[in-house]
């Protein structure tokens, strides 16, 4: 601690602890720590939290895995229904994102022209910058019941009567696959950027089909930017709110929906909290699970 | 190395699609703001007019459609939203250089667990962000009786500020981590022996160094502040953001008014892209070929 003083000055060094201790400990371990603590009490006004009634108790969590106990059914069927729905669609959504965008990264990154590949790049970005909530918004219009889509197929006589998309789901699946796609492609691009062309030419030199190529030498490459990307695409997917919002049916549920639910208008906080949690514990552990399958650090996924 | 002819076109085709598919949607719905229909829509195509932009329409069961410049809700948002980006452009800049300063003088054990704490925000969901800092907030605030601490902790604005400059920090620190990677430390030393301060050395050596990345950083922080949806929403209590109105909007029912906002922040974008280019290439030249 002396040397750090010594070495930045004391007023530089002053900035710095400060800067970093707002940060780390109020802005990100208390808030959670708090959330977590939250999460194990009982939904009380606030003028009662601290009394006799604040003890710690399961009945958030059990609430999530039973349901009510006014409710005949065994499990809460509902919730975690609703929760599996999100996980297995973030993971659907993930690996499409992934098939999908592989090509063009290898396409911008090794095979284009440099000229063409900045314009490409640039051309990625633009969407980027556009609200979530407007980017799904674009989608809706495309597949609404009066929509383009709708009226095109009407058009051409493939379908007689318009096609619910909201409804079945579709409009969501696809607005969420739009929604993260570029955070797919920047890290697989900027892993093959690095790969270095001789490897691709010696391998072709020595006989080897395209696919055995990219089995051997491209994948295992990029195998930091696929690790990166897919927890890139996984948590926002999963954490989605803003998608949901413009485009989920009215009977569909996405797990953040139903966190919204319990917060904003059922005004239960702490069941809120409860069931963010099992988000986060969700989303910990798919970063751990993507960490061991491919290898790699903390700091090679997120970059 | 070249692939032969049908897989380049194949390769071409794909490109095609791919890029349809993520500009179509924002064509289209560029398209529709200029459509008079209540419904954004190309067919039936109504007439062509700027009313989304201007003062919006009337609808057949007399409820009002507001159009972009008479949109009252829609202007407050906007203000709220560049105060809240003000707020965490000043508060995320310094923590993310200062983090990324402190990162390279710490040993070796420190700085994994350092770097490990300080990119968790990005891996956390936006709602739990937001949630968290509402709960812990709030608390403060009962705790604090009727003071200025308790209107602080109850600030929606305030409140979205912390919780966005939790994660924006990290975006910022990332920029000023890879900038340092390429520090060449004995400037500092040379510096320090002839004489200079430590304060010195920070404010003439490093943070002239730092400054491309003290700009792009702040850009990044603004806009990633300007768009963000899932954390504000709900820390941000009972005010409106940009976002959150946006979002109320859509859930009422689809208006065009949302397709001609859309289409005047795709221009920024487009500007914004454009000038990017340009400073690029002016900036390469003067560097030599």
């Amino acid at each position: 601690m002396n040397s750090f003083y010594k070495k930045n000055g004391p007023v530089i060094a002053t900035f710095f602890l400060v800067a970093i201790i707002f940060w780390l400990v109020f802005l990100i371990v208390i808030p959670q720590l708090y959330m977590l603590d939250l999460s194990f009490r009982p939904n009380l006004p606030p003028l009662l939290r601290g009394g006799p009634d604040d003890v710690y108790t399961l009945t958030h969590y059990k609430h999530f895995l039973y349901g009510s106990e006014t409710s005949k059914d065994a499990y809460n069927y509902v919730d975690i229904g609703v929760f599996f729905d999100t996980i297995i669609t973030a993971v659907l959504v993930t690996i499409i994102n992934l098939c999908f965008c592989y090509p063009i990264a290898f396409y911008i990154a090794k095979l284009a022209t440099p000229n063409t590949a900045r314009l490409l790049v640039l051309a990625l970005v633009i969407p980027f910058w556009i609200n979530e909530l407007l980017r799904s918004f674009a989608i809706r219009i495309l597949f609404a019941g009066e929509g383009v889509i709708n009226n095109i197929l009407l058009e051409l006589g493939l379908i007689s009567t318009a096609v619910n998309f909201i409804a079945l789901d579709i409009a969501l699946y696809t607005g969420l696959t739009y929604a993260y796609i570029l955070l797919m492609i920047f890290p697989l691009y900027n892993a093959l950027e690095t790969l270095d062309t001789n490897q691709l030419e010696a391998a072709k030199d020595l006989g080897s089909s395209t696919v055995r190529t990219h089995w051997r030498i491209v994948i295992p490459h990029a195998k930091a930017g696929i690790a990166s990307g897919c927890t890139m695409v996984f948590m926002l997917t999963a954490g989605a709110l803003a998608t949901p919002v413009v485009l989920s049916s009215p009977n569909t549920y996405w797990f953040t929906q139903l966190i919204y639910q319990w917060f904003n208008m059922n005004d239960n906080w702490s069941r809120g909290s409860a069931y963010s949690i099992i988000l986060l514990v969700v989303s910990v552990t798919f970063v751990l699970l993507m960490m061991r399958l491919f290898k790699v650090t903390i700091g090679e996924v997120v970059r | 190395m070249r692939p032969n002819l049908a897989i380049q076109a194949f390769l071409g085709l794909y490109i095609f699609i791919f890029f349809l598919y993520l500009f179509g949607p924002l064509v289209i719905m560029s398209v529709t703001a200029f459509n008079s229909a209540e419904f954004p829509a190309i067919t039936p195509w109504e007439c062509f007019s700027f009313r989304w932009f201007n003062e919006g329409k009337i609808a057949y069961d007399g409820q009002r459609l507001a159009g972009l410049v008479t949109d009252r809700p829609l202007h407050e948002g906007i203000v709220t939203s560049l105060i809240i980006a003000a707020g965490v452009v000043t508060l995320s800049v310094p923590i993310g250089m200062a983090a990324a300063i402190v990162l390279t003088q710490v040993n070796s054990r420190l700085r994994t667990l350092f770097y490990s704490m300080s990119i968790m925000p990005v891996l956390f969901p936006g709602v739990i962000i937001g949630i968290s800092t509402v709960v812990l907030w709030d608390r403060i605030a009962t705790l604090g009786g009727d003071g200025f601490i308790s209107e602080l902790g109850r600030n929606g604005i305030f409140l979205t500020i912390l919780g966005q400059t939790c994660f924006i920090s990290t975006y910022c620190f990332l920029i000023f981590v890879a900038r340092l990677q390429r520090f060449d430390t004995t400037q500092e030393e040379a510096a320090l022996d002839l004489g200079a301060s430590q304060s010195q050395v920070f404010m003439k050596i490093l943070v002239p160094y730092l400054m491309p990345a003290i700009g792009s950083s702040a850009v990044i922080a603004f806009l990633a502040s300007f768009e963000n949806y899932n954390t504000t929403v709900f820390s941000i209590l009972s005010e409106q953001t940009l976002t959150t109105v946006i979002a109320s909007k859509v859930r009422l029912g689809i208006s065009p008014a949302i397709s001609a906002l859309a289409l005047v922040i795709i221009c920024l974008t487009l500007i914004g892209a454009f000038f990017y280019e340009i400073s690029r290439r002016s900036n390469q030249r003067k560097k030599g070929p």
